[in-house]
């Protein structure tokens, strides 16, 4: 999956190193909080509260990219759970994250970022293709 | 403790700190096998809590899967859940507020608690000091006995970054959830610690309860304070403060509200012995009850311990009671706490609660239907005092008949409305008591797709918040509005 896209990315975020191995995939991204509890039907990976901005949209092979994190602990099981399922998005990419998520990504082994600079959530689009360094601080953005 | 080293590495946490207790949030719903599995792998490998560690609320009540209609999956995955916590030594006390029942917090010490309202309530009222602990991490950290040092537990991180001037004081209980939706909404940030300033701010615990757990739901925070009120904002300075609270600890006799009331032995020969530490915790009537099991009292002497009677209800329930009653000791009655210290910094932003606003937030609750499936009272679980409460509204009236009232509380407050009578009084309007579960927890999407649910009263602004994700119509209204919406099945306003 790593390494399929050639050419130099378009843009590139900078941070402080994340947990999680390189992965790549199509961005989604919301200008709300996420959390697996409030928002998802994990039964079928597609967010379930009617006002979220993300409504009906599968995060399945995604990667997240959302301004916060909600309240609520509940999280930190679900992702892994998600994941044993396959329904998990690919990454999570916050500006801001409360310990919960970061919790709930390093049990599901899912590769997890926050605060990059500029504002991934301001940066990214829907659709665009990332790939995720966490262990350099990195993400590269190519484009739709 | 690797999982706690990536944790910790993460949030650029320069070492560990010891913790006294872990409070772990692992309900079935949450889980699903995938994390039972893993806790029941580590129970295999031979964990064992090393600290103090209670659980909190689960998916099921026992007593009620069948007439809640819930499938009996979940009560299958719950005794898995209960088999582990056993295995690993935990105190299973299923409730979200262990901080009023069960585990005081007290100023100044870490603690790994999880469920977000047992964690801004420690942090704010008490000035404990915890991270969100989410459940694997409350697991892990009752293993080792530590937490990566970052967050809330360096001072700095606990000063107030933005000041919350209320004109609109809140009166009902619920207008207190309501004040919590309407400041979380607007800071929405973990690292973000709001401080309340307003006249006449002097809330009661189930206040601070409501308020608290509304605003880490609604915004993720973690800690408040509340000047004049809460242990580390006894001015505005205060809580502003750039000056380390470490040794500036005092407590001020005029905020401790009722430090270890009810001491009040039936009998006051001079030959007593007292255990009364001065109110015994759980674990205390626990050892005590290891101490006494199996030995008697010299005929001679009287021997006095005293408790809360929510503990009392929980120690009856795990056999320690009996033990010590057996011995021929007598379990008395009580217990409360409170503390402040600091020093001056800018708000980074600012919040203005005007007359109305409380107001606004109800009506931001819109039925799409006047009519009212369910009504719930929970999240957090019930006080004594809120079951009262309700126990006053609901004596001589009945549930309307395509209506559903579900309550939620502890086991230990459940078994001391049940002594006062509060239960007779809900039970025989209709209304159902469930007892170690929050609402939200209990699989809500299949009782959807069961019996159709749609319309949620309820006066818990977090509940109101949460169960949208399950396809709910959540409509946020105070007590006597839920009431009367469970009364008469039409939703007033």
């Amino acid at each position: 999956m790593v390494g399929v896209r050639r050419g130099e990315p378009d843009v590139t975020l900078h941070g402080s190193p994340g947990f999680g191995d390189t992965v790549e995939g199509p961005a989604l991204v919301s200008g709300q909080g996420f959390s697996a509890r409030y928002d998802l039907d994990r039964e079928a990976g597609k967010f379930s509260r009617e006002s979220h901005d993300l409504f009906g949209e599968s995060v399945v092979g995604a990667i997240l990219v959302v301004p916060v994190s909600k309240g609520g602990i509940a999280t930190s099981w679900m992702l892994r759970d998600m994941a044993s399922r396959n329904l998990a998005p690919n990454g999570l990419i916050f500006h801001t994250t409360n310990p919960v998520m970061v919790q709930g990504a390093v049990l599901a082994n899912l590769p997890i970022m926050r605060g990059l600079s500029p504002a991934a959530h301001e940066t990214i689009q829907t659709g665009d293709w990332l790939r995720m360094i966490p262990s350099d601080g990195l993400v590269e953005v190519w484009r739709r | 403790m690797e999982f706690q080293i990536e944790v910790g590495e993460f949030f650029a946490a320069e070492d560990f700190v010891k913790v006294r207790s872990a409070h772990v949030a692992a309900d079935a719903e949450a889980l699903r096998d995938e994390g039972i599995e893993f806790l029941e792998h580590i129970c295999a490998v031979g964990g064992k809590c090393v600290i103090r560690t209670t659980t909190n609320p689960r998916t099921v009540d026992f007593n009620h899967v069948d007439d809640v209609g819930q499938n009996p999956i979940w009560s299958q995955r719950e005794r898995r859940i209960i088999d582990v916590f056993d295995g690993l030594g935990a105190h299973r006390c299923d409730t979200c507020i262990n901080y009023q029942t069960v585990d005081q917090p007290i100023f100044g010490e870490h603690l790994a608690w999880g469920d977000t309202g047992t964690v801004i309530y420690a942090n704010s009222v008490a000035g404990a000091r915890s991270n969100f602990e989410a459940g694997p991490a409350a697991v892990a950290a009752s293993i080792t006995g530590r937490v990566p040092r970052y967050g809330f537990h360096l001072p700095t991180q606990r000063r107030a970054t933005v000041r919350v001037e209320i004109d609109d004081l809140p009166v009902r209980r619920s207008d207190w959830g309501a004040l919590g939706c309407l400041i979380g909404r607007q800071i929405n940030d973990y690292w973000k610690v709001p401080a309340l300033l307003g006249d006449g701010l002097r809330p009661s615990p189930d206040k601070l309860k409501q308020l608290g757990s509304a605003m880490a739901s609604y915004g993720s925070v973690a800690m408040f304070h509340m000047v004049g009120v809460t242990p580390e904002a006894p001015t505005e300075a205060a809580a502003f403060g750039d000056q380390e609270p470490a040794g500036r600890i005092s407590v001020r006799p005029g905020d401790i509200e009722s430090v270890y009331r009810g001491f009040e032995p039936e009998s006051s020969k001079a030959d007593l012995v007292v255990f009364s530490a001065p109110q015994l915790s759980l674990y205390e009537m626990s050892e005590l009850a290891s101490h006494f099991d199996g030995r008697s009292v010299h005929t001679d002497t009287r021997v006095y311990l005293t408790t809360s009677s929510t503990i009392r209800g929980e120690a009856e329930r795990l056999g320690y009671l009996r033990a010590i009653e057996n011995a021929g000791a007598v379990v008395l009655t009580g217990v409360c706490f409170y503390l402040m210290a600091f020093g001056d910094q800018e708000p980074a932003g600012r919040i203005s609660v005007r007359p109305g606003d409380i107001e606004s937030v109800y009506r931001g609750f819109e039925p799409e239907s006047s009519k009212a499936d369910l009504v719930v009272f929970s999240a957090p679980q019930l006080s004594l005092y809120e079951m009262s409460e309700l126990a006053s509204h609901f004596d001589g009236r009945s549930v309307h008949t395509d209506t559903r009232v579900y309550l939620t509380t502890s086991s230990t407050i459940r078994g001391e409305a049940e002594r006062l009578g509060y239960l007779r009084a809900i039970e025989n309007a209709g209304a159902v008591v469930l007892t170690g579960v929050c609402f939200y927890l209990m699989a809500p999407h299949e009782l959807i797709d069961r019996f159709g649910y749609r319309t949620l009263v309820t006066d818990s602004a977090k509940l109101a918040n949460i169960i949208a994700g399950y396809g709910y119509n959540p409509i946020f209204r105070p007590t006597e509005i839920c009431v009367e919406a469970a009364i008469s099945g039409e939703i007033p306003w």
